[in-house]
Protein backbone atom coordinates (compact mmCIF):
# COMPACT_ATOMS: atom_id res chain seq x y z
CA UNK A 1 0.00 0.00 0.00
CA UNK A 2 1.13 3.57 -0.63
CA UNK A 3 1.37 5.72 2.49
CA UNK A 4 -1.72 7.75 3.39
CA UNK A 5 -3.15 9.82 6.22
CA UNK A 6 -5.81 8.18 8.34
CA UNK A 7 -8.66 9.64 10.35
CA UNK A 8 -11.59 8.12 12.22
CA UNK A 9 -14.03 10.96 12.94
CA UNK A 10 -16.95 10.51 15.30
CA UNK A 11 -19.54 12.72 13.57
CA UNK A 12 -20.81 13.15 10.02
CA UNK A 13 -19.79 16.82 10.01
CA UNK A 14 -16.21 15.99 11.00
CA UNK A 15 -16.06 13.34 8.28
CA UNK A 16 -17.23 15.83 5.66
CA UNK A 17 -14.66 18.35 6.81
CA UNK A 18 -11.90 15.74 6.60
CA UNK A 19 -13.05 14.89 3.09
CA UNK A 20 -13.29 18.43 1.81
CA UNK A 21 -10.36 20.30 3.33
CA UNK A 22 -7.56 20.30 0.82
CA UNK A 23 -6.18 16.82 1.26
CA UNK A 24 -5.58 15.41 -2.19
CA UNK A 25 -7.55 12.30 -3.00
CA UNK A 26 -9.74 10.90 -0.27
CA UNK A 27 -11.32 7.47 0.07
CA UNK A 28 -14.02 6.43 2.50
CA UNK A 29 -13.29 3.34 4.57
CA UNK A 30 -16.11 1.26 6.02
CA UNK A 31 -15.53 -2.48 6.56
CA UNK A 32 -12.50 -2.30 4.28
CA UNK A 33 -13.12 -5.67 2.65
CA UNK A 34 -13.01 -4.10 -0.79
CA UNK A 35 -11.02 -0.90 -0.26
CA UNK A 36 -8.07 -2.43 1.63
CA UNK A 37 -7.61 -5.02 -1.14
CA UNK A 38 -7.71 -2.27 -3.79
CA UNK A 39 -5.13 -0.23 -1.88
CA UNK A 40 -2.87 -3.26 -1.45
CA UNK A 41 -2.92 -3.82 -5.18
CA UNK A 42 -2.28 -0.09 -5.63
CA UNK A 43 -5.35 0.26 -7.81
CA UNK A 44 -6.66 2.95 -5.47
CA UNK A 45 -4.04 5.21 -3.92
CA UNK A 46 -5.62 7.83 -1.69
CA UNK A 47 -3.72 10.55 0.10
CA UNK A 48 -6.20 10.30 2.94
CA UNK A 49 -8.55 7.60 4.24
CA UNK A 50 -11.56 8.58 6.33
CA UNK A 51 -12.98 5.72 8.38
CA UNK A 52 -16.75 5.96 8.97
CA UNK A 53 -16.97 3.16 11.52
CA UNK A 54 -16.67 5.40 14.59
CA UNK A 55 -19.74 7.46 13.67
CA UNK A 56 -22.48 6.07 15.90
CA UNK A 57 -25.43 7.36 13.88
CA UNK A 58 -24.20 5.39 10.86
CA UNK A 59 -24.26 2.11 12.78
CA UNK A 60 -27.90 1.99 13.77
CA UNK A 61 -30.99 0.30 12.36
CA UNK A 62 -34.16 2.16 13.31
CA UNK A 63 -37.83 2.10 12.36
CA UNK A 64 -39.00 5.28 10.59
CA UNK A 65 -42.21 7.17 11.46
CA UNK A 66 -43.71 6.15 8.10
CA UNK A 67 -43.46 2.43 8.89
CA UNK A 68 -40.19 1.78 7.08
CA UNK A 69 -36.67 1.17 8.34
CA UNK A 70 -33.56 3.33 8.24
CA UNK A 71 -30.22 1.51 8.06
CA UNK A 72 -26.96 3.36 8.75
CA UNK A 73 -24.42 2.98 5.94
CA UNK A 74 -21.83 1.51 8.35
CA UNK A 75 -24.19 -1.22 9.63
CA UNK A 76 -22.62 -4.63 9.04
CA UNK A 77 -24.33 -7.22 6.90
CA UNK A 78 -24.51 -9.47 9.95
CA UNK A 79 -26.35 -6.75 11.91
CA UNK A 80 -28.94 -6.65 9.11
CA UNK A 81 -29.43 -10.41 9.32
CA UNK A 82 -29.89 -10.18 13.09
CA UNK A 83 -32.29 -7.22 13.07
CA UNK A 84 -35.97 -7.97 13.74
CA UNK A 85 -36.93 -4.65 12.17
CA UNK A 86 -35.79 -6.13 8.88
CA UNK A 87 -37.70 -9.42 9.17
CA UNK A 88 -40.43 -8.14 6.81
CA UNK A 89 -37.75 -7.64 4.14
CA UNK A 90 -36.86 -11.31 3.86
CA UNK A 91 -35.47 -11.09 0.32
CA UNK A 92 -32.81 -8.64 1.52
CA UNK A 93 -31.69 -11.11 4.16
CA UNK A 94 -31.79 -13.86 1.56
CA UNK A 95 -29.44 -11.84 -0.68
CA UNK A 96 -27.02 -11.31 2.25
CA UNK A 97 -27.03 -15.01 3.07
CA UNK A 98 -25.83 -15.62 -0.48
CA UNK A 99 -22.54 -13.90 0.48
CA UNK A 100 -21.19 -17.13 1.86
CA UNK A 101 -18.26 -15.90 3.95
CA UNK A 102 -19.18 -15.26 7.56
CA UNK A 103 -16.10 -13.06 8.02
CA UNK A 104 -17.19 -10.82 5.15
CA UNK A 105 -20.72 -10.59 6.52
CA UNK A 106 -19.33 -9.54 9.93
CA UNK A 107 -16.88 -7.06 8.46
CA UNK A 108 -18.62 -5.74 5.34
CA UNK A 109 -21.15 -2.92 5.62
CA UNK A 110 -24.25 -2.04 3.66
CA UNK A 111 -22.76 1.25 2.40
CA UNK A 112 -19.61 -0.57 1.29
CA UNK A 113 -21.63 -3.27 -0.42
CA UNK A 114 -23.55 -0.69 -2.43
CA UNK A 115 -20.42 1.34 -3.27
CA UNK A 116 -18.03 -1.56 -3.95
CA UNK A 117 -15.91 -1.18 -7.06
CA UNK A 118 -16.44 -3.54 -10.00
CA UNK A 119 -14.85 -6.99 -9.93
CA UNK A 120 -14.02 -6.66 -13.68
CA UNK A 121 -10.71 -8.44 -14.07
CA UNK A 122 -9.32 -5.78 -16.42
CA UNK A 123 -9.94 -3.15 -13.71
CA UNK A 124 -8.56 -5.41 -10.98
CA UNK A 125 -5.62 -6.30 -13.18
CA UNK A 126 -4.58 -2.64 -13.48
CA UNK A 127 -5.96 -1.84 -16.96
CA UNK A 128 -8.32 0.84 -15.67
CA UNK A 129 -12.07 0.79 -15.30
CA UNK A 130 -12.65 1.64 -18.96
CA UNK A 131 -9.50 -0.18 -20.16
CA UNK A 132 -8.31 1.36 -23.45
CA UNK A 133 -11.68 3.04 -24.00
CA UNK A 134 -13.51 -0.25 -23.74
CA UNK A 135 -11.35 -2.06 -26.28
CA UNK A 136 -9.57 -4.18 -23.65
CA UNK A 137 -12.87 -5.83 -22.70
CA UNK A 138 -14.38 -5.89 -26.18
CA UNK A 139 -11.37 -7.70 -27.60
CA UNK A 140 -10.41 -9.69 -24.51
CA UNK A 141 -11.93 -12.31 -22.26
CA UNK A 142 -15.30 -10.77 -21.51
CA UNK A 143 -17.15 -13.81 -20.26
CA UNK A 144 -18.28 -12.11 -17.03
CA UNK A 145 -18.98 -8.70 -18.52
CA UNK A 146 -22.10 -6.73 -19.35
CA UNK A 147 -24.78 -7.95 -21.72
CA UNK A 148 -26.81 -4.73 -21.49
CA UNK A 149 -25.83 -1.06 -21.85
CA UNK A 150 -22.35 -2.02 -23.01
CA UNK A 151 -22.03 0.07 -26.17
CA UNK A 152 -19.87 2.74 -24.48
CA UNK A 153 -16.43 2.27 -22.95
CA UNK A 154 -17.88 0.83 -19.69
CA UNK A 155 -18.44 -2.87 -20.07
CA UNK A 156 -18.00 -4.02 -16.46
CA UNK A 157 -20.97 -5.17 -14.39
CA UNK A 158 -22.21 -3.76 -11.12
CA UNK A 159 -21.48 -6.48 -8.58
CA UNK A 160 -23.71 -5.41 -5.72
CA UNK A 161 -25.75 -8.32 -4.50
CA UNK A 162 -28.02 -6.15 -2.43
CA UNK A 163 -28.79 -3.29 -4.82
CA UNK A 164 -31.35 -5.23 -6.93
CA UNK A 165 -33.14 -6.45 -3.78
CA UNK A 166 -33.19 -2.91 -2.36
CA UNK A 167 -34.21 -1.21 -5.61
CA UNK A 168 -37.30 -3.39 -6.02
CA UNK A 169 -38.18 -2.21 -2.49
CA UNK A 170 -37.84 1.46 -3.59
CA UNK A 171 -34.93 2.10 -1.19
CA UNK A 172 -33.60 5.65 -0.93
CA UNK A 173 -30.19 6.88 0.08
CA UNK A 174 -29.33 9.83 2.26
CA UNK A 175 -26.21 11.47 0.89
CA UNK A 176 -24.34 14.06 2.94
CA UNK A 177 -21.68 16.65 2.05
CA UNK A 178 -19.78 18.39 0.55
CA UNK A 179 -20.83 21.29 2.81
CA UNK A 180 -21.18 20.33 6.49
CA UNK A 181 -24.98 20.51 6.62
CA UNK A 182 -25.79 19.44 3.07
CA UNK A 183 -28.00 16.39 2.72
CA UNK A 184 -30.00 15.01 -0.14
CA UNK A 185 -32.15 11.97 -0.76
CA UNK A 186 -31.65 9.92 -3.89
CA UNK A 187 -33.54 6.83 -5.03
CA UNK A 188 -31.12 3.92 -5.06
CA UNK A 189 -32.34 3.28 -8.61
CA UNK A 190 -30.85 6.66 -9.62
CA UNK A 191 -27.64 6.34 -7.60
CA UNK A 192 -25.63 4.39 -10.15
CA UNK A 193 -24.41 5.76 -13.45
CA UNK A 194 -22.41 4.46 -16.34
CA UNK A 195 -19.06 6.29 -16.46
CA UNK A 196 -18.24 7.78 -19.84
CA UNK A 197 -14.63 8.73 -19.13
CA UNK A 198 -11.87 7.87 -16.69
CA UNK A 199 -12.65 10.69 -14.26
CA UNK A 200 -16.13 9.37 -13.49
CA UNK A 201 -17.00 6.68 -10.97
CA UNK A 202 -19.85 4.24 -10.99
CA UNK A 203 -22.21 6.32 -8.89
CA UNK A 204 -23.33 9.93 -8.56
CA UNK A 205 -21.33 10.77 -5.41
CA UNK A 206 -19.21 13.90 -5.80
CA UNK A 207 -15.98 14.65 -3.95
CA UNK A 208 -16.77 15.30 -0.29
CA UNK A 209 -19.99 13.27 -0.29
CA UNK A 210 -20.82 9.91 1.22
CA UNK A 211 -23.86 7.74 1.84
CA UNK A 212 -25.03 8.04 5.44
CA UNK A 213 -28.28 6.03 5.49
CA UNK A 214 -30.35 3.68 3.41
CA UNK A 215 -34.08 3.95 3.96
CA UNK A 216 -36.63 1.31 3.12
CA UNK A 217 -40.30 2.28 2.88
CA UNK A 218 -43.10 0.37 4.61
CA UNK A 219 -42.78 -3.28 3.51
CA UNK A 220 -46.39 -3.21 2.21
CA UNK A 221 -48.10 -6.33 0.94
CA UNK A 222 -45.56 -7.12 -1.73
CA UNK A 223 -44.01 -10.48 -2.35
CA UNK A 224 -40.29 -10.20 -3.09
CA UNK A 225 -37.51 -12.61 -3.97
CA UNK A 226 -33.97 -12.65 -5.31
CA UNK A 227 -32.57 -15.42 -7.46
CA UNK A 228 -28.90 -15.83 -8.33
CA UNK A 229 -27.25 -18.10 -10.87
CA UNK A 230 -24.00 -19.19 -9.29
CA UNK A 231 -21.14 -21.34 -10.41
CA UNK A 232 -20.42 -22.85 -7.02
CA UNK A 233 -21.16 -22.49 -3.33
CA UNK A 234 -18.01 -20.54 -2.40
CA UNK A 235 -17.65 -16.80 -1.92
CA UNK A 236 -17.83 -16.11 -5.65
CA UNK A 237 -20.10 -13.58 -7.24
CA UNK A 238 -23.12 -14.81 -9.16
CA UNK A 239 -23.06 -14.88 -12.97
CA UNK A 240 -26.45 -13.18 -13.11
CA UNK A 241 -29.18 -12.37 -10.61
CA UNK A 242 -32.65 -10.91 -10.52
CA UNK A 243 -34.86 -9.42 -7.83
CA UNK A 244 -38.62 -9.38 -8.26
CA UNK A 245 -41.39 -7.60 -6.41
CA UNK A 246 -44.98 -8.61 -7.07
CA UNK A 247 -48.34 -7.52 -5.84
CA UNK A 248 -50.74 -10.29 -6.76
CA UNK A 249 -54.45 -10.02 -6.05
CA UNK A 250 -56.88 -12.83 -6.86
CA UNK A 251 -54.25 -14.46 -9.03
CA UNK A 252 -53.67 -11.31 -11.14
CA UNK A 253 -50.45 -9.29 -10.99
CA UNK A 254 -51.41 -5.72 -10.01
CA UNK A 255 -47.87 -4.41 -9.84
CA UNK A 256 -44.39 -5.74 -10.58
CA UNK A 257 -40.83 -4.54 -10.39
CA UNK A 258 -37.90 -6.48 -11.83
CA UNK A 259 -34.22 -5.55 -11.41
CA UNK A 260 -31.33 -7.63 -12.67
CA UNK A 261 -27.83 -7.73 -11.22
CA UNK A 262 -24.41 -8.55 -12.75
CA UNK A 263 -25.62 -7.92 -16.30
CA UNK A 264 -24.88 -4.19 -16.86
CA UNK A 265 -22.62 -1.45 -15.45
CA UNK A 266 -25.53 -0.55 -13.15
CA UNK A 267 -28.29 -2.62 -11.59
CA UNK A 268 -30.60 -3.15 -14.57
CA UNK A 269 -34.32 -2.56 -14.30
CA UNK A 270 -36.46 -4.35 -16.87
CA UNK A 271 -39.69 -2.49 -17.50
CA UNK A 272 -40.24 -4.80 -20.48
CA UNK A 273 -40.44 -7.77 -18.12
CA UNK A 274 -42.69 -5.83 -15.75
CA UNK A 275 -45.11 -5.00 -18.60
CA UNK A 276 -45.43 -8.67 -19.46
CA UNK A 277 -46.62 -9.36 -15.92
CA UNK A 278 -48.79 -6.41 -14.93
CA UNK A 279 -52.52 -7.01 -15.38
CA UNK A 280 -52.02 -10.66 -16.27
CA UNK A 281 -52.69 -13.85 -14.35
CA UNK A 282 -49.51 -15.38 -13.01
CA UNK A 283 -49.15 -18.47 -15.21
CA UNK A 284 -46.18 -20.40 -16.58
CA UNK A 285 -46.73 -18.58 -19.89
CA UNK A 286 -46.68 -15.05 -18.45
CA UNK A 287 -43.61 -15.85 -16.41
CA UNK A 288 -41.82 -17.16 -19.50
CA UNK A 289 -42.91 -14.10 -21.46
CA UNK A 290 -41.44 -11.87 -18.73
CA UNK A 291 -38.12 -13.73 -18.93
CA UNK A 292 -38.01 -13.34 -22.70
CA UNK A 293 -38.97 -9.67 -22.52
CA UNK A 294 -36.17 -9.06 -20.01
CA UNK A 295 -33.52 -10.04 -22.56
CA UNK A 296 -35.00 -8.29 -25.59
CA UNK A 297 -32.45 -5.46 -25.38
CA UNK A 298 -29.44 -7.69 -24.69
CA UNK A 299 -26.28 -7.03 -26.70
CA UNK A 300 -23.83 -9.74 -25.64
CA UNK A 301 -20.09 -9.35 -26.18
CA UNK A 302 -17.91 -11.91 -27.98
CA UNK A 303 -17.78 -14.41 -25.10
CA UNK A 304 -20.81 -13.88 -22.93
CA UNK A 305 -23.88 -14.83 -24.94
CA UNK A 306 -24.54 -17.51 -22.33
CA UNK A 307 -25.28 -14.76 -19.79
CA UNK A 308 -28.30 -13.69 -21.80
CA UNK A 309 -29.94 -17.08 -21.22
CA UNK A 310 -28.95 -16.94 -17.55
CA UNK A 311 -30.49 -13.47 -17.23
CA UNK A 312 -33.76 -14.80 -18.63
CA UNK A 313 -33.67 -17.76 -16.24
CA UNK A 314 -32.90 -15.45 -13.29
CA UNK A 315 -35.94 -13.31 -14.01
CA UNK A 316 -38.27 -16.29 -14.43
CA UNK A 317 -37.06 -17.93 -11.24
CA UNK A 318 -37.11 -14.74 -9.17
CA UNK A 319 -40.73 -14.20 -10.25
CA UNK A 320 -41.63 -17.79 -9.43
CA UNK A 321 -40.04 -17.49 -6.00
CA UNK A 322 -41.76 -14.17 -5.30
CA UNK A 323 -45.04 -15.86 -6.21
CA UNK A 324 -44.29 -18.61 -3.70
CA UNK A 325 -43.69 -21.23 -6.41
CA UNK A 326 -40.62 -23.47 -6.46
CA UNK A 327 -37.97 -21.74 -8.60
CA UNK A 328 -37.47 -24.81 -10.78
CA UNK A 329 -34.17 -26.10 -12.09
CA UNK A 330 -31.71 -28.06 -10.00
CA UNK B 1 -5.02 12.98 11.44
CA UNK B 2 -1.90 10.98 11.41
CA UNK B 3 0.73 9.14 9.53
CA UNK B 4 2.26 7.17 12.41
CA UNK B 5 0.40 6.49 15.62
CA UNK B 6 0.48 4.44 18.78
CA UNK B 7 -2.51 2.15 18.84
CA UNK B 8 -3.70 0.48 22.01
CA UNK B 9 -5.76 -2.68 21.92
CA UNK B 10 -6.46 -5.62 24.17
CA UNK B 11 -4.92 -8.67 22.57
CA UNK B 12 -5.63 -12.06 24.16
CA UNK B 13 -6.53 -10.29 27.39
CA UNK B 14 -3.43 -8.09 27.61
CA UNK B 15 -3.43 -4.38 26.94
CA UNK B 16 -0.92 -3.91 24.13
CA UNK B 17 0.43 -0.72 22.57
CA UNK B 18 2.14 -0.65 19.22
CA UNK B 19 3.38 1.98 16.80
CA UNK B 20 2.10 1.63 13.28
CA UNK B 21 1.53 3.38 9.99
CA UNK B 22 -1.94 3.69 8.45
CA UNK B 23 -0.92 1.45 5.58
CA UNK B 24 -0.13 -1.52 7.80
CA UNK B 25 -2.76 -4.20 8.17
CA UNK B 26 -3.67 -5.80 11.46
CA UNK B 27 -2.24 -9.07 10.17
CA UNK B 28 1.12 -7.43 9.40
CA UNK B 29 1.29 -5.90 12.85
CA UNK B 30 0.28 -9.10 14.62
CA UNK B 31 2.88 -11.13 12.76
CA UNK B 32 5.75 -8.70 12.22
CA UNK B 33 5.52 -6.28 15.12
CA UNK B 34 3.93 -8.29 17.90
CA UNK B 35 5.42 -11.63 16.83
CA UNK B 36 2.05 -13.34 17.04
CA UNK B 37 2.65 -15.47 13.97
CA UNK B 38 -0.27 -17.85 14.52
CA UNK B 39 -2.59 -16.00 12.14
CA UNK B 40 -1.42 -16.92 8.65
CA UNK B 41 -1.25 -15.00 5.42
CA UNK B 42 -2.76 -17.26 2.77
CA UNK B 43 -4.10 -15.03 0.04
CA UNK B 44 -3.87 -11.52 1.46
CA UNK B 45 -7.19 -10.55 -0.17
CA UNK B 46 -10.01 -11.90 1.95
CA UNK B 47 -10.59 -15.15 0.12
CA UNK B 48 -9.04 -17.83 2.30
CA UNK B 49 -9.73 -17.00 5.98
CA UNK B 50 -6.26 -18.17 7.18
CA UNK B 51 -5.78 -14.78 8.86
CA UNK B 52 -9.09 -14.90 10.79
CA UNK B 53 -9.00 -13.37 14.27
CA UNK B 54 -11.82 -12.28 16.55
CA UNK B 55 -12.28 -8.53 16.84
CA UNK B 56 -14.75 -7.54 19.55
CA UNK B 57 -16.01 -11.11 19.43
CA UNK B 58 -16.69 -11.24 15.70
CA UNK B 59 -14.54 -13.07 13.15
CA UNK B 60 -12.70 -10.82 10.69
CA UNK B 61 -10.05 -11.39 8.04
CA UNK B 62 -7.16 -9.46 9.55
CA UNK B 63 -5.46 -9.05 6.16
CA UNK B 64 -8.23 -6.56 5.27
CA UNK B 65 -8.30 -4.67 8.59
CA UNK B 66 -6.04 -1.67 9.01
CA UNK B 67 -4.04 -1.89 12.23
CA UNK B 68 -5.29 1.63 13.09
CA UNK B 69 -8.82 0.22 13.23
CA UNK B 70 -7.79 -1.91 16.20
CA UNK B 71 -7.68 1.16 18.47
CA UNK B 72 -9.63 0.27 21.60
CA UNK B 73 -10.64 -3.13 20.24
CA UNK B 74 -10.55 -6.48 21.93
CA UNK B 75 -8.69 -8.97 19.75
CA UNK B 76 -8.35 -12.69 20.17
CA UNK B 77 -5.87 -14.68 18.13
CA UNK B 78 -4.98 -18.36 18.05
CA UNK B 79 -2.26 -17.65 20.65
CA UNK B 80 -5.02 -16.80 23.13
CA UNK B 81 -6.94 -20.05 22.76
CA UNK B 82 -4.86 -22.57 24.70
CA UNK B 83 -4.36 -22.11 28.43
CA UNK B 84 -0.60 -22.59 28.85
CA UNK B 85 0.09 -26.01 27.37
CA UNK B 86 -3.52 -27.09 27.85
CA UNK B 87 -5.24 -27.07 24.45
CA UNK B 88 -8.90 -26.14 24.35
CA UNK B 89 -11.60 -28.52 23.04
CA UNK B 90 -11.45 -27.18 19.49
CA UNK B 91 -7.68 -27.48 19.19
CA UNK B 92 -7.82 -30.95 20.77
CA UNK B 93 -10.52 -32.09 18.35
CA UNK B 94 -8.61 -30.86 15.29
CA UNK B 95 -5.52 -32.71 16.50
CA UNK B 96 -7.31 -35.94 17.39
CA UNK B 97 -9.46 -35.94 14.27
CA UNK B 98 -6.46 -35.26 11.98
CA UNK B 99 -8.31 -32.22 10.68
CA UNK B 100 -5.11 -30.68 9.37
CA UNK B 101 -2.22 -31.52 7.12
CA UNK B 102 0.04 -28.57 6.36
CA UNK B 103 -1.75 -26.54 9.03
CA UNK B 104 -1.70 -23.17 7.28
CA UNK B 105 -5.48 -22.91 7.34
CA UNK B 106 -5.86 -24.30 10.87
CA UNK B 107 -5.53 -21.15 13.02
CA UNK B 108 -8.22 -19.52 10.88
CA UNK B 109 -10.52 -22.54 11.11
CA UNK B 110 -10.06 -22.72 14.86
CA UNK B 111 -10.83 -19.03 15.42
CA UNK B 112 -13.86 -19.29 13.15
CA UNK B 113 -15.02 -22.37 15.09
CA UNK B 114 -14.56 -20.50 18.38
CA UNK B 115 -16.88 -17.77 17.06
CA UNK B 116 -19.39 -20.35 15.87
CA UNK B 117 -19.52 -22.29 19.13
CA UNK B 118 -19.76 -19.12 21.22
CA UNK B 119 -22.92 -18.21 19.32
CA UNK B 120 -24.32 -21.67 18.60
CA UNK B 121 -22.99 -24.39 20.95
CA UNK B 122 -24.74 -27.22 19.08
CA UNK B 123 -24.50 -26.44 15.38
CA UNK B 124 -25.84 -28.85 12.75
CA UNK B 125 -23.57 -30.02 9.94
CA UNK B 126 -25.20 -27.53 7.57
CA UNK B 127 -24.70 -24.70 10.04
CA UNK B 128 -21.02 -25.65 10.44
CA UNK B 129 -20.45 -25.72 6.69
CA UNK B 130 -22.25 -22.39 6.25
CA UNK B 131 -20.27 -20.71 9.03
CA UNK B 132 -16.91 -22.02 7.83
CA UNK B 133 -17.49 -21.28 4.14
CA UNK B 134 -15.08 -18.33 4.23
CA UNK B 135 -12.21 -20.60 5.32
CA UNK B 136 -10.44 -22.57 2.64
CA UNK B 137 -8.27 -25.67 3.05
CA UNK B 138 -6.22 -27.03 0.19
CA UNK B 139 -5.02 -30.27 1.78
CA UNK B 140 -7.28 -31.89 4.33
CA UNK B 141 -10.72 -31.80 2.77
CA UNK B 142 -13.62 -30.42 4.71
CA UNK B 143 -15.19 -33.61 6.10
CA UNK B 144 -12.57 -34.10 8.79
CA UNK B 145 -12.76 -30.45 9.73
CA UNK B 146 -16.55 -30.60 10.08
CA UNK B 147 -16.26 -33.74 12.19
CA UNK B 148 -13.66 -32.06 14.42
CA UNK B 149 -16.02 -29.13 14.97
CA UNK B 150 -18.85 -31.52 15.84
CA UNK B 151 -16.63 -33.37 18.26
CA UNK B 152 -15.41 -30.14 19.90
CA UNK B 153 -19.02 -29.02 20.30
CA UNK B 154 -19.92 -32.35 21.94
CA UNK B 155 -16.89 -32.16 24.26
CA UNK B 156 -17.79 -28.67 25.33
CA UNK B 157 -21.42 -29.62 25.95
CA UNK B 158 -20.30 -32.55 28.07
CA UNK B 159 -17.86 -30.41 30.03
CA UNK B 160 -20.49 -27.77 30.74
CA UNK B 161 -22.99 -30.46 31.85
CA UNK B 162 -20.47 -32.00 34.22
CA UNK B 163 -19.57 -28.62 35.74
CA UNK B 164 -23.27 -27.94 36.22
CA UNK B 165 -23.69 -31.37 37.85
CA UNK B 166 -20.86 -30.77 40.31
CA UNK B 167 -22.26 -27.37 41.38
C1 LIG C 1 -13.24 -12.68 -0.90
C2 LIG C 1 -14.30 -11.64 -1.12
C3 LIG C 1 -15.57 -12.02 -1.54
C4 LIG C 1 -16.57 -11.07 -1.69
N1 LIG C 1 -17.79 -11.51 -2.08
C5 LIG C 1 -18.77 -10.61 -2.23
C6 LIG C 1 -20.05 -11.03 -2.64
O1 LIG C 1 -20.30 -12.22 -2.83
N2 LIG C 1 -21.01 -10.10 -2.86
C7 LIG C 1 -20.76 -8.78 -2.66
O2 LIG C 1 -21.65 -7.98 -2.86
N3 LIG C 1 -19.57 -8.36 -2.27
C8 LIG C 1 -18.57 -9.24 -2.05
N4 LIG C 1 -17.34 -8.79 -1.69
C9 LIG C 1 -17.08 -7.34 -1.68
C10 LIG C 1 -17.20 -6.65 -0.34
O3 LIG C 1 -16.51 -7.35 0.62
C11 LIG C 1 -18.61 -6.49 0.15
O4 LIG C 1 -19.40 -5.94 -0.86
C12 LIG C 1 -18.68 -5.61 1.40
O5 LIG C 1 -20.02 -5.53 1.85
C13 LIG C 1 -18.11 -4.24 1.19
O6 LIG C 1 -18.33 -3.50 2.37
P1 LIG C 1 -17.15 -2.82 3.19
O7 LIG C 1 -17.82 -2.09 4.27
O8 LIG C 1 -16.13 -3.79 3.57
O9 LIG C 1 -16.60 -1.83 2.08
P2 LIG C 1 -15.24 -1.00 1.99
O10 LIG C 1 -14.17 -1.86 1.46
O11 LIG C 1 -14.99 -0.27 3.24
O12 LIG C 1 -15.70 0.04 0.88
C14 LIG C 1 -16.00 -0.37 -0.45
C15 LIG C 1 -16.09 0.86 -1.36
O13 LIG C 1 -17.21 1.64 -1.04
C16 LIG C 1 -16.84 2.95 -0.59
N5 LIG C 1 -17.72 3.24 0.53
C17 LIG C 1 -17.90 2.49 1.65
N6 LIG C 1 -18.86 3.02 2.43
C18 LIG C 1 -19.29 4.15 1.80
C19 LIG C 1 -20.27 5.13 2.11
N7 LIG C 1 -21.01 5.07 3.21
N8 LIG C 1 -20.45 6.15 1.24
C20 LIG C 1 -19.71 6.21 0.10
N9 LIG C 1 -18.79 5.31 -0.25
C21 LIG C 1 -18.57 4.28 0.59
C22 LIG C 1 -15.38 2.85 -0.25
O14 LIG C 1 -14.73 4.06 -0.44
C23 LIG C 1 -14.89 1.78 -1.21
O15 LIG C 1 -14.62 2.32 -2.47
C24 LIG C 1 -16.30 -9.71 -1.48
C25 LIG C 1 -15.04 -9.33 -1.06
C26 LIG C 1 -14.05 -10.27 -0.86
C27 LIG C 1 -12.70 -9.82 -0.37
S1 LIG D 1 -4.90 -14.05 4.14
FE1 LIG D 1 -6.62 -12.99 4.84
S2 LIG D 1 -8.21 -14.06 3.91
FE2 LIG D 1 -6.50 -15.03 3.04
S1 LIG E 1 -4.22 -28.19 6.10
FE1 LIG E 1 -3.15 -27.33 4.45
S2 LIG E 1 -4.50 -25.79 3.82
FE2 LIG E 1 -5.66 -26.80 5.28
Amino acid sequence: MKAFEYAAPSTEAEAIELMTERAGTVEILAGGTDLVGLMKQMLVNPDRVVNLMEIRSLREIEPTPSGGVSIGAAVSLEQILDSHYLDPYASLKQAINNISSMQLRCQGTLGGELCQRPQCWFFRGGHGLLGDDGRAVAQGDNRYHAVFANAGPAKFVNNSRLAPALIVRDARLRIVGPSPDAEQWVDLADFYRIPRHGEQRENVLRAGQFVSHIELPDPGSFQCATYEVRQGAGPEYPLTAAAARLNVQSGVVRDAKIVLGHVAPTPWRSEDAEHELIGKPLTAETIEAAGLAAIRLATPLSRNEYKVTLAQVSVERAVRMAAGLPPGGF
Amino acid sequence: MSRKRVVSATINGDLVEFLCEPRQTLLEVLRNVLELTGAKEGCSNGNCGACTVLMNGRPVVSCLVLAMEAEGAEIRTIEGVACGSHLDEVQQAFLQGAALQCGICTPGFIMQTEALLAENPQPSEDEIRFYLAGNLCRCTGYDKIVRAVQSAAAQRQQASHSTQATR
